[in-house]
């Protein structure tokens, strides 16, 4: 155990949660000096919500040990976007520190590291400023130290590379720490005035550097949920019910399976928090028996109401809700949007549909629980565990200081693992079994229980005066609600009442100036009780942009307009597009900047082949309280034949102001622009009979290598807020797609994914009609 | 009924049903984890291993089936994890989650072995039965071709040296 000994009135370790909850503490363990944040980090995108969540706990963020070596504590799930790095290297920043000490440690669950989630594209912007002042507050204290053992001013000392330096004579932070007597508090108040340093004086962030937890993911070193394993474990696949709710058992029959070696034995789970409804569990002694068991056993279901919806239904109820003007949450309302419709000298007014998406994360969800001295561990990887930790204490029927979740790298995220339903059976099992139970879904069965990106209904109108500019813009978007499912505390208000999911329609809150805007968003209660609806990389952005930048430039060349010039004009830094501090600055401008960085990288307006054409499109990612301002140009080919598209190119800007690690950053658009692509064109499912028909890679085929097109990515030199990067790249592709094919051969389409099938048969439809 | 076979060099026997796919033998029986199970068909290839030499989906091969074979898995490639491929997979800052690369480094040093010098196109076809899902495809073309410039290089030193290493 840490020990702090700090001033008198601080408390040890033995007491977390009764530590100040105000300022830094910084102090000697038996290691080495550890500095504990007890301000309440700037969570979430709502922080009277993260209060209400209670979010306000100590949390000890990094120590530096009397070798020298410097560990911080890594308390958001490493999914692919380095995040480690990219937090270590601020703390690295402010501490002056070497790097080459520097390693991470991904904690378990504990209530003293405060709120644990990763998602939103959340973790830097959220962390840059408490990790730059906790580094800062070890350097002043190092520094402090070092002046006294070298008999100088502190003011004429200065920290380099985890040395203090004052003129000829240094001393190292090894030297400081293994010998010295540090302890230091920085009240509140001294927080608040702290420096942070200014970017010319930056040595860790916006350098180049490798990420730390690379090395491991090449030699199959790097543990995963899937590798948990302990002495007397059993082996759990679960046979998933019919409908994702409601289904309920008759009758199990195990006879044929208990003739499969190693077959233990099927039991019947039953959830207080009815996270699994209808679930049984394969019991054996490897998982290949539990696995060919499943195929053997019969189970008599009566499954729930939603055995008999499908696709159809639930995008046919989407746009039943929107023709009902009083159904939804009114999330923007300039006023007079009546008025400008009735007063309009024309209406565009477009429907566009998106199916359901899988995550299809590669490694398919699991979990290893056990009980040891009293305490629940669940050995798996999650990205929420303040939301699934009270769900877990109430299926297992104890507190919720009696479960831990630890951590372990995740097989990717994308959202699937914000949902940590998955761990309900698996802790059911063990506590019904008395042993430890491991968890393995198939493929087929991670699917079905997927929480997959809801399908959307959307309908988009614009009003055109006499000049033919454009007075007023509609936008209504109905879909599954995740946010409402799971999480619903954090459902923010609507302007007139109701309350929405905030996940479900950013995106479409956009900065262009449109004269009135009225924005609605819909929950699609038959999606809600049919599935799960999940977080899926950009969530609402995902939809809500491909039907709002469609329409830009359906509107655009119904104006007569060219789409950039279009969007450009209206793009105009003022009012309540004027953006503002400190996340926002420059508002709308600096949309219009990348708008314009990305026309001139692409070529657009240059002569195309026959067939081909750019389309462009535009986002401020999620949040207009931390905007990512991307733009993207897709140069697309189709062939009137077969109606293949065939993506040539993705020019991709994107200003996510300072940029922390940018070879990390740049990955991450790589790998956001390509699922965007994915998504566009080699994705999509739908439902049949209540679930999901796609449940592997024989008719769910996300996109391959032999699939990509040229890329080319530029970042704004930016010195701003650094805001989220992991998903806003997501939402530009497919409508720069759609624009593409537009502006190619001349076909709107407005369903995703994009079928070939569809582009051939407008092409046909558009020659029969011409 | 006992089933024999060399892993990562060293002999072992296994006692399992002969239906259990090799890839849970190597991970549970074994115990070597670096080997990953994505879909269950062979169609991801996170369970890529060499079967004599052969990138295999170990996912889909019943280990009755490879008696008497001398398997390779991630943590056999080479002696230290310094194989060409995962050096270069380190300099391309490849892995995003991680998750499928040990398949994609054993499917591509099958590859390489079998085309010392690929043409993009050869990339494409042979890799793109390994799926991505972080989508780290541009990295993945870009470390196999900084691994087989590297592979030729150190192949022409030792035939200009004469000592024969490569």
């Amino acid at each position: 155990m840490l020990k702090f000994l700090t001033d008198k009135t601080a408390p040890t370790t033995d007491e977390p949660l009764s530590l100040s909850r105000r300022g830094f503490i910084i102090g000697m363990t038996s290691v080495g000096l550890t500095l504990a944040f007890t301000r309440s980090p700037l969570s979430l995108a709502d922080p009277t919500t993260a209060v209400a969540e209670g979010a306000f706990e100590p949390t000890i963020w990094f120590q530096v040990n009397k070798d020298g070596s410097i560990i911080v504590n890594i308390t958001r799930a490493e999914m692919g976007q380095h995040i480690g790095t990219a937090l270590a290297r601020i703390v690295t920043d402010e501490l002056e520190a070497d790097w080459d000490k520097v390693s991470l440690r991904y904690v378990d669950s504990d209530p003293k590291w405060g709120y644990m989630v990763t998602g939103g594209s959340w973790s830097v912007w959220q962390s840059f400023t408490p990790l730059s002042h906790a580094g800062a507050a070890g350097r002043i204290a190092l520094i402090e130290e070092a002046a006294k053992r070298l008999g100088v001013p502190a003011d004429q000392c200065k920290a380099r590379n985890s040395r203090v330096i004052a003129g000829d004579k240094s001393i190292s932070y090894a030297e400081l720490v293994s010998d010295g007597q540090i302890s230091r508090s920085f009240s509140d108040e001294e927080l608040k005035k702290m420096p942070i340093k200014p970017a010319s004086e930056r040595r860790a962030i916006g350098k180049d550097t490798r990420a730390l937890d690379i090395p491991s993911k090449t030699n199959g070193e790097a543990l995963y949920g899937l590798d948990a394993k302990v002495d007397g474990m059993v082996y759990a696949r679960p046979i998933i019910p019919p409908t994702r709710y409601g289904s309920t058992i008759g009758k199990i029959d195990d006879s044929a399976a208990r003739k499969i070696p190693g077959y233990l034995q099927t039991i019947q789970l039953e959830d207080p928090t009815e996270t699994v409804q209808g679930w049984a569990m394969v019991i054996a002694d490897s998982f290949h028996a539990a696995t060919t068991a499943v195929d053997q056993i019969k189970v008599d279901w009566t499954p729930g109401d939603t055995a008999n919806v499908d696709e159809q239904a639930l995008i046919d109820h989407g746009f039943a809700l929107i023709d009902k003007p009083e159904t939804g949450v009114v999330v923007v309302d300039d006023g007079n949007v009546t008025k400008a419709f009735t007063e309009a000298e024309s209406i565009l007014q477009q429907e566009y549909i998106t199916h359901g998406v899988l995550h299809f994360q590669l490694e398919p969800v699991n979990a290893l629980a056990l009980e040891k001295d009293g305490r629940w561990e669940i050995h798996t990887g999650n990205q929420w565990q303040s939301l699934i930790l009270p769900v877990l204490a109430k299926a297992l029927g104890v507190s919720e200081d009696k479960v831990v979740l630890r951590t372990y790298m995740l097989g990717g995220g994308f959202g699937r693992r914000l949902n940590g339903d998955y761990t309900v059976p698996a802790a059911l099992a063990a506590k019904a079994l008395g042993r430890p139970v491991k968890m393995v879904l198939t493929r087929e069965d991670d699917m079905r229980f997927d929480s997959l990106r809801s399908p959307s209904a959307q309908r988009v109108r614009f009003a055109f005066n006499a000049e033919g500019e454009v007075t007023g813009m509609e936008h209504h978007a109905a879909a599954g609600w995740p946010t409402q499912v799971m999480a619903p505390s954090f459902l923010a208000d609507g302007i007139s009442g109701g309350k929405y999911d905030p996940f479900a329609i950013q995106g479409a809150l956009h900065w262009y100036s449109v004269g009135s805007n009225r924005l609605r968003a819909i929950s699609n209660d038959l999606a809600n009780a049919t599935f799960r609806p999940g977080w899926l990389r950009s969530v609402g952005s995902g939809w809500v942009n491909w039907a709002l930048e469609s329409a830009m430039d359906e509107a655009a060349h119904k104006a007569g307009q060219d789409p950039v010039e279009f969007r450009l004009s209206r793009l105009k830094a003022v009012g309540k597009n004027a953006g503002s501090a400190p996340n926002s600055v420059g508002g709308a401008a600096r949309q219009a900047n990348v708008l314009r960085r990305v026309r001139e990288m692409s070529g657009w307006g240059s002569q195309m082949p026959t067939d081909t054409g750019l389309g462009v499109s535009t986002s401020y990612g999620q949040e207009r309280n931390m905007p990512t301002w991307t733009a993207c140009v897709a140069r697309v080919h189709v062939d009137r034949e077969t109606g293949r598209p065939t993506v040539e190119k993705l020019t991709l800007v994107t200003d996510a102001g300072t940029i922390v690690h940018p070879d990390g950053a740049r990955a991450q658009v790589e790998g956001a622009s390509l699922w965007g692509l994915s998504m566009a064109l080699h994705e999509g499912t739908h439902f049949e009979n209540g679930g999901v028909v796609d449940t592997n890679l024989n008719t769910y085929t996300p996109l391959r290598m032999r699939d990509i097109p040229e890329i080319e990515i530029a970042f704004i030199d930016s010195t701003e807020t650094a805001v989220g990067l992991g998903e806003p790249a997501t939402t530009v592709v497919a409508p720069a797609v759609a624009n593409a094919i537009f502006a190619a051969v001349g076909v709107r389409m407005r369903e995703l994914p994009i079928r070939a099938d569809a582009i051939r048969e407008a092409l046909q439809t558009k020659t029969d009609t011409a | 009924m006992p089933i024999q076979f060399q892993i990562n060099g060293k002999a072992t026997t296994v006692d399992v049903p002969e239906d259990t796919p090799l890839l849970w033998v190597i991970r549970d029986d074994v115990g070597l984890t670096g080997t990953k199970f994505g879909c269950g068909i062979g169609m991801c290839g996170a369970c890529t291993v060499h079967i004599n030499g052969r990138a295999t989906r170990s996912c889909i091969t019943p280990v009755g089936s490879i008696a008497g074979t001398a398997v390779t898995t991630i943590e056999g490639l080479t002696q230290g994890g310094n194989h060409p491929l995962q050096q270069a997979w380190v300099e391309a800052q490849t892995p995003q989650c991680g998750y499928c690369q040990p398949g994609q480094i054993m499917q591509a040093a099958a590859m390489l072995r079998e085309f010392p010098n690929p043409t993009d196109d050869q990339i494409d076809q042979i890799m793109s039965g390994n799926l991505c899902r972080c989508m780290a495809y541009l990295r993945i073309r870009e470390a196999i071709k900084i691994a087989a410039g590297n592979m030729q290089a150190d192949a022409a030193e030792g035939a200009a040296g004469g000592n024969g290493h490569a």
